[in-house]
């Protein structure tokens, strides 16, 4: 900090201070940046965050387990679908809840998804820091689609609240079956199109490759997850690692690369979009027939006494929830550990000595979440 | 074979003046308008967008309402600014425009004015938008407008200098600084044939010159908001976004001047020809904005520098030596 509220003295007359954000194009929400510039060249960044806290994990200490349901999607709007059944896996595995086949297959179908429409848009905004505007809009055309399924079975585009603790509320109908199985074979045709697009363009390549190397001990000293540490060329995947539901089932693999830099962070994610449709098509081909929620549910929702961890992985990172519970029904205390909270703390030390336009190119790719920081 | 002017029509030139001014401001207006609706089809049939429908046929009276918008739109003056330079800056800007338009050739029966040093003039008055730009950011007081300023004065030096060398290959061919006579010397071989490099760096020096993605870093959205213009409203703002159209326009004439014979073509009357031409290269300028993302700054320079200017340079002499054996 000391270094920067030092107000600029006489001999360094030719630097200068940058409020970037909170309104700023290309801070994704209300992030401010505090930029200590020399011309376009950075001397130093200091992220300052809060301007979106809404107090998610306070307002979990007043209200019972079933009363949080809808806030984990809103904490992650892009992944809610993601954080709001893995909520439920926590409380699940918390009371000792059996969750049936069926219901644990549409999960994982609904989870993959979302993964996708959520990469979807980080590659469109991703594009469009960068200053090219058609590919967002092909990619929300696609995004549409996804939002299109997950509304028939969830009732919503956005923040979901689809899974109950013991399964789901709805039952997929035909539609979104057929529906999913179509989209992954016309997605297919258009991850090649996008290939063709961005990933050969020059530009594209220039003004990424070589950018926003993250360093392999800062994956250690932040906790660096999800693609941007799959980019440093460490396979962690929450789904491989620790399987939660049932994911242990389905074959996929995990993408690494080894630059670390922005182009590698990009293809991590579009590779990971296709594994997520392997995942897709795998379930629905084996998708059984059954009841969608647990028989018995009990009344009370109170795990016993104790700290609870469950972690799952967002389209993100290691999104993790640490229940304490007093054994009452009103949680103790949830802390929720999100991905781009940790991601986003590297900034200081990855943007000094970048230009201007490399932040908004770093900042795009880790994939920042405002919400999901502030919580 | 001399073309028609405005002197010669109303035969004072204070009258003539004043005539080629408010042709020439609507002949800017029309165009420009035009461009801006075919730049919004464009990216929107690109984007797989319908663009504008609703206001007149396929939309195209969209353009006219939007500066009906502008005009109504109250005018801000923020407090912090050095408001001389601030309020220049959009007239700067607009100016040169005005006179660079007058030396086009449109047809071969048409141009406004017709000098013999026209390439000259153009290429000066090119020039001196950049100050009306660098006012605007200095006068803004506003960090962001500054450094939209200064990315714009050295893109300017930059891809002048290019721009200005693949011009003089064409000069050196047809020997003649007059643009009239140099369209007048492309009949039945248009220069672009002679001079394909000229004209592929002449294109890419004028994006760049016209401040077009990808080489819009002076304004580039996504880093400094608005650049040059974050702090201006109304039709403020409405001039600098009209300036940059128009000098779309220009580019693109000077373009057709230089490489693509200007009125040149089989069957159609000549000022058809013309702006066929004007508009071809108008739509590859948009197809370029709408598929490329934005170039860094540095990697703009040195591409200048360091690509444009030595290939430019080796082909003026190219031409040099060619011209001098034939």
């Amino acid at each position: 900090m000391a270094e920067l509220i030092q107000i600029a003295s006489d001999e360094d007359r030719d630097t200068f201070y940058l409020n970037m954000g909170p309104q700023h194009p290309s801070t994704h929400g209300v992030l401010r940046l505090r930029l200590h510039l020399k011309g376009e060249r950075i001397l130093s960044a200091e992220p300052i965050i809060g301007y979106s806290h809404r107090a998610h994990e306070k307002m979990a200490e007043n209200r019972n387990y079933i009363q949080f349901l809808p806030n984990p999607s809103r904490v992650d709007y892009l992944s809610g679908m993601i954080y709001s059944i893995g909520y439920c896996q926590a409380i699940e595995k918390a009371i000792g809840l059996e969750v049936p086949e069926r219901a644990e297959y549409i999960r994982v179908i609904c989870n993959e998804l979302n993964r996708i429409s959520s990469h979807l848009l980080w590659f469109g905004t991703f594009l469009l820091d960068l200053g090219g505007v058609t590919p967002f809009l092909y990619c929300f055309d696609d995004r549409e689609k996804i939002l299109d399924l997950l509304d028939l079975v969830s009732g919503s585009r956005l923040t979901y609240c689809y899974g109950r603790f013991g399964g789901l509320v709805n039952d997929v109908t035909d539609d979104f079956l057929e529906g999913t199985a179509r989209f992954c074979t016309a997605f297919r045709e258009r991850l090649r199109e996008y290939d063709r697009l961005v990933t050969q363009n020059v530009i594209f390549r220039n003004r990424t490759i070589g950018v926003g190397v993250m360093r392999p001990e800062l994956a250690q000293q932040f906790g660096i997850t999800g693609p941007c540490l799959r980019a440093m060329g460490m396979a962690r995947d929450v789904r491989r690692d620790e399987p939660y539901g049932i994911y242990d089932r389905f074959e996929f693999d995990i993408p690494t690369r080894t630059a670390s830099d922005c182009f590698d962070r990009y293809l991590v994610r579009i590779a990971e979009m296709e594994q997520s449709m392997r995942i897709v098509e795998q379930a629905l081909a084996k998708l059984p027939d059954g009841p969608i929620m647990a028989k018995k549910i009990p009344r009370k929702i109170a795990p016993a006494k104790g700290e609870y961890y469950f972690a799952v992985e967002s389209a993100r990172g290691h999104f993790g929830m640490f229940i304490v519970s007093d054994g009452s029904e009103i949680p103790y205390r949830i802390h929720l550990r999100t991905p781009s909270f940790a991601n986003l703390s590297t900034m200081r030390t990855v943007l000094p000595g970048t230009l201007l336009a490399d932040t908004v190119s770093i900042l795009g790719s880790i994939d920042i979440v405002l919400p999901e920081i502030d919580r | 074979m001399t073309p028609r002017t405005f002197n010669d029509i109303f035969g004072n030139p204070y009258l003539a003046v004043l005539a080629a001014t408010t042709v020439i401001m609507g002949y800017l207006t029309v165009n420009a308008l035009m461009i801006i609706w075919m730049e919004r089809k464009v990216a929107a049939r690109m984007q797989r967008r319908l663009g504008p429908t609703e206001r007149g046929k396929f939309g195209l009276l969209q353009s006219i309402y939007d500066m009906g918008k502008l005009i109504g739109k109250e005018l801000i003056t923020p407090t912090h600014v050095n408001k001389g330079l601030y309020l220049a800056a959009p007239v700067l800007v607009f100016a040169p425009v005005l006179a660079l338009c007058s030396l086009i050739p449109v047809s071969q029966s048409w141009v406004f004015h017709d000098y013999d040093i026209a390439l000259v003039l153009l290429l000066a008055f090119s020039g001196l938008a950049v100050i009306g730009i660098f006012s605007a950011g200095w006068g803004s007081n506003n960090k962001y407008s500054l450094m939209g300023a200064v990315r714009s004065v050295s893109q300017t030096i930059a891809y002048e200098i290019p721009l200005i060398l693949s011009a003089l290959a064409v000069v050196m061919m047809a020997k003649e600084l007059n643009l009239y006579q140099i369209v007048a010397k492309q009949e039945g071989l248009w220069n672009i044939v002679l001079q394909p490099v000229a004209a592929v760096i002449f294109l890419i020096s004028a994006t760049a010159e016209t401040n077009r993605a990808p080489f819009d870093i002076p304004e580039a959205e996504s880093e400094l908001i608005g650049g040059f213009h974050t702090e201006y409203s109304g039709m403020r703002f409405g001039l600098f976004f009209f300036a940059e159209y128009s000098n779309m326009i220009i580019a693109c004439s000077l373009a057709t001047v230089l490489f693509l014979g200007g009125w040149h073509g089989p069957l159609l009357p000549g000022i058809l020809w013309f702006f066929i031409k004007v508009y071809a290269l108008i739509f590859v300028m948009m197809w370029f904005r709408w598929t490329f993302p934005r170039i860094r700054f540095d990697q703009l320079l040195s591409f200048s520098w360091l690509v444009l200017t030595p290939i430019a340079i080796a082909n003026l002499f190219v031409t040099a030596v060619v011209s001098k054996l034939v």
